[in-house]
C-alpha cells in the first residue's frame, strides 16, 4: 500500500520547522510516523508536504525541573519506558509507555506524536490528562502552554494549530499513588477501554477509548470530592459519557468496563 | 529524491520517491529480498529490520526517514564464510520455524530484544515478541530458540 504523492523536507531546527510548515497549507509534520504513515497508506491522510522533525534531536530529553518533569516532544516511547529518572519520579508514565503497541512501535513512536495526534484510543494522552500535564507549543505567534484539559478537543483534534509545533510536555510531580488499567484481548492491541487514575492532592481519573478524545471522568471525580465510597464513585464513572460501539465492544459494554476498571484502579490507589 | 543509508555495512544510494517505503527500498531498490512483507499494516512484524541497532517495522518507515541510518537485515547476520549467527543456528536447532515466512522478522526482533534486555526469561521473550506473528509454529520453539541464543550470546540471567 502506498501513500498518495507528497513532497518531503527535513527540518533543521525548530525555527526552520515552523518556516517550512507555513509554506504549504496542506503540510504536516512527521515525527516517528507511526500514526501518520498508516493513515497515509490507507489514504485517510493526504498531506501535500511532509516536514520531517525526526532529526531535531534537541527535542529528545527527559529533565527534572524541580516541581515538574519536562519531556521533549521527540522522546521516543522506548526512552520514556526505560528512563531511570521517570522510573524514579513518575513511574506511571514509564509503565504506560511500556504498554504502547510492541517494541518495534515503541522504538519509533514519540510522545509528542502521540499527544499531537490526539487519538482517544491512545494510552499516553489519557495518562497525561489524568496527570494534569501541560503541552508547550511554539508557533508564528510565539510560545504557549496549554493544559491537557484544554488540549484534547475531539476526534484527532487538538488545540494545536496546523502551523504550531509541540516541543515539550510538562508533568507535575507530587503523585502519591497511581493506577493504569488497560483492557484488551490480544497482545499488542489498543485498549478497548483504559483507565488512568492519579492521586496528587485530589484524585483524577481519565479514560482511553470512551469517546473521540481522551476524557476525564467528572462523575467519578465529583463523587470522590463529596466523600463517596470507591464503589459509589466507580458507579458514576461514565456519567455524561457516551462511548462508541465498534467491532471490539458495544457502547454498553464500554460503560460496564469503565465502571469495573475505575473501581479496580481506585482500589489500587488507596 | 536521493536517499542513502548503510545496509549490512554497505553504503547504498538510490533515487526514490518520498513515499517509497523502507521495506521496498531494501527489497526492490537494493535487491535484498530476505526481509518479507506480510500484513503491510504494521501488525505482523515480518518486515522487521534493525535501524541504528533497534527493531523497526520497515513497512511503516519511509525510506527518506532512514537517510543516513545503519540498517541491518537478515542477510547481514551470518559471517561472510556462511557461518550462521547464534540466533539463526538456534532457530534451526530448536525447530523455531516451519514455513519460514515470519522468520527473518522474528530473528531481527529477537536480536534487538536480546541486546536491550539482559536477563531474558520466557515471559519476557513472549512479551518482547508480541509484535511478530507466526502462523505455523505455535511459538514455543521460537521462544526456546531465543532463550538458547541469548544464553550463547552471554546475556541471559
Ligand atoms: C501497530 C501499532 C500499534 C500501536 N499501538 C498503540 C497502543 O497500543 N497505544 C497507543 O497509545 N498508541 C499506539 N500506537 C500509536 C503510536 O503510539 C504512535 O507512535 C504515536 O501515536 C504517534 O507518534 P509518532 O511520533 O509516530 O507520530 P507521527 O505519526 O509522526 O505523527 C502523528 C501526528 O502528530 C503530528 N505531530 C507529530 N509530532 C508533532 C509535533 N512535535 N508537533 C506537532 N505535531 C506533531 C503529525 O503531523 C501527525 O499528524 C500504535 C501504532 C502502531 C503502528
Ligand atoms: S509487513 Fe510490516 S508489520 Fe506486517
Ligand atoms: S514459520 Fe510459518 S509463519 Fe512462522
Amino acid at each position: 500500500m502506498y501513500p498518495s504523492k507528497f513532497d518531503y523536507v527535513r527540518a533543521l531546527s525548530v525555527d526552520d520547522a515552523l518556516e517550512k510548515i507555513a509554506s504549504d497549507e496542506e503540510a504536516k509534520f512527521i515525527a516517528g510516523g507511526h500514526s501518520l504513515v498508516p493513515l497515509m497508506k490507507f489514504r485517510l491522510a493526504t498531506p501535500s508536504l511532509l516536514v520531517d522533525i525526526g532529526g531535531l534531536h534537541d527535542l529528545s530529553y527527559i529533565k527534572d525541573e524541580g516541581d515538574h518533569l519536562a519531556i521533549g516532544a521527540l522522546t521516543r516511547h522506548t526512552e520514556v519506558e526505560h528512563s531511570q529518572l521517570l522510573q524514579a519520579e513518575l513511574p506511571m508514565l514509564s509503565y504506560v509507555a511500556s504498554l504502547v503497541g510492541d517494541p518495534q512501535v515503541r522504538h519509533r513512536g514519540t510522545i509528542g506524536g502521540s499527544v499531537a495526534h490526539g487519538d482517544g484510543a491512545s494510552d499516553l494522552p489519557a495518562a497525561l490528562l489524568a496527570l494534569d500535564a501541560s503541552m508547550i507549543a511554539v508557533g508564528p505567534s510565539g510560545r504557549r502552554e496549554i493544559p491537557a484539559k484544554e488540549f484534547f478537543k475531539g476526534f484527532l483534534e487538538t488545540a494545536l494549530s496546523p502551523d504550531e509545533l509541540l516541543v515539550e510536555i510538562k508533568v507535575p510531580k507530587g503523585v502519591s499513588s497511581w493506577s493504569y488499567k488497560k483492557f484488551n484481548r490480544r497482545a499488542q492491541d489498543w485498549a478497548i477501554v483504559g483507565v488512568a487514575a492519579v492521586k496528587n492532592g485530589s484524585t483524577k481519573v481519565a479514560f482511553v477509548n470512551m469517546g473521540s478524545s481522551p476524557l476525564r471522568s467528572t462523575g467519578c471525580e465529583d463523587a470522590l470530592r463529596s466523600g463517596a465510597t470507591i464503589e459509589e464513585a466507580a458507579e458514576r464513572a461514565a456519567e455524561g459519557i457516551e462511548p462508541p460501539s465498534d467491532l471490539n465492544a458495544s457502547s454498553e459494554f464500554r460503560v460496564h468496563l469503565a465502571k469495573v476498571l475505575t473501581r479496580r484502579a481506585l482500589e489500587e490507589l488507596s | 529524491m536521493k536517499v542513502s543509508m548503510k545496509i549490512n555495512g554497505v553504503e547504498y544510494e538510490r533515487d526514490v520517491e518520498p513515499r517509497r517505503l523502507l521495506v521496498h527500498y531494501i527489497r526492490e531498490d537494493v535487491g535484498l529480498t530476505g526481509t518479507n512483507v506480510g500484513c503491510d499494516t504494521s501488525s505482523c512484524g515480518a518486515c522487521t529490520v534493525l535501524m541504528d541497532g533497534k527493531s523497526v517495522k520497515s513497512c511503516t518507515v519511509l525510506a527518506v526517514q532512514a537517510e543516513g541510518a545503519e540498517i541491518t537485515t537478515i542477510e547481514g547476520l551470518a559471517e561472510p564464510d556462511g557461518t550462521l549467527h547464534p540466533l539463526q543456528r538456534a532457530f534451526q536447532e530448536c525447530h523455531g520455524l516451519q514455513c519460514g515466512y515470519c522468520t527473518p522478522g522474528m530473528v531481527m526482533a529477537s536480536l534487538s530484544l536480546i541486546k536491550e534486555n539482559p536477563g531474558l526469561d520466557e515471559r519476557k521473550v513472549r512479551e518482547g515478541l508480541e509484535g511478530n506473528l507466526c502462523r505455523c509454529t505455535g511459538y514455543h520453539n521460537i521462544v526456546k530458540a531465543v532463550l538458547q541464543a541469548a544464553d550463547e550470546m552471554g546475556v541471559k540471567a
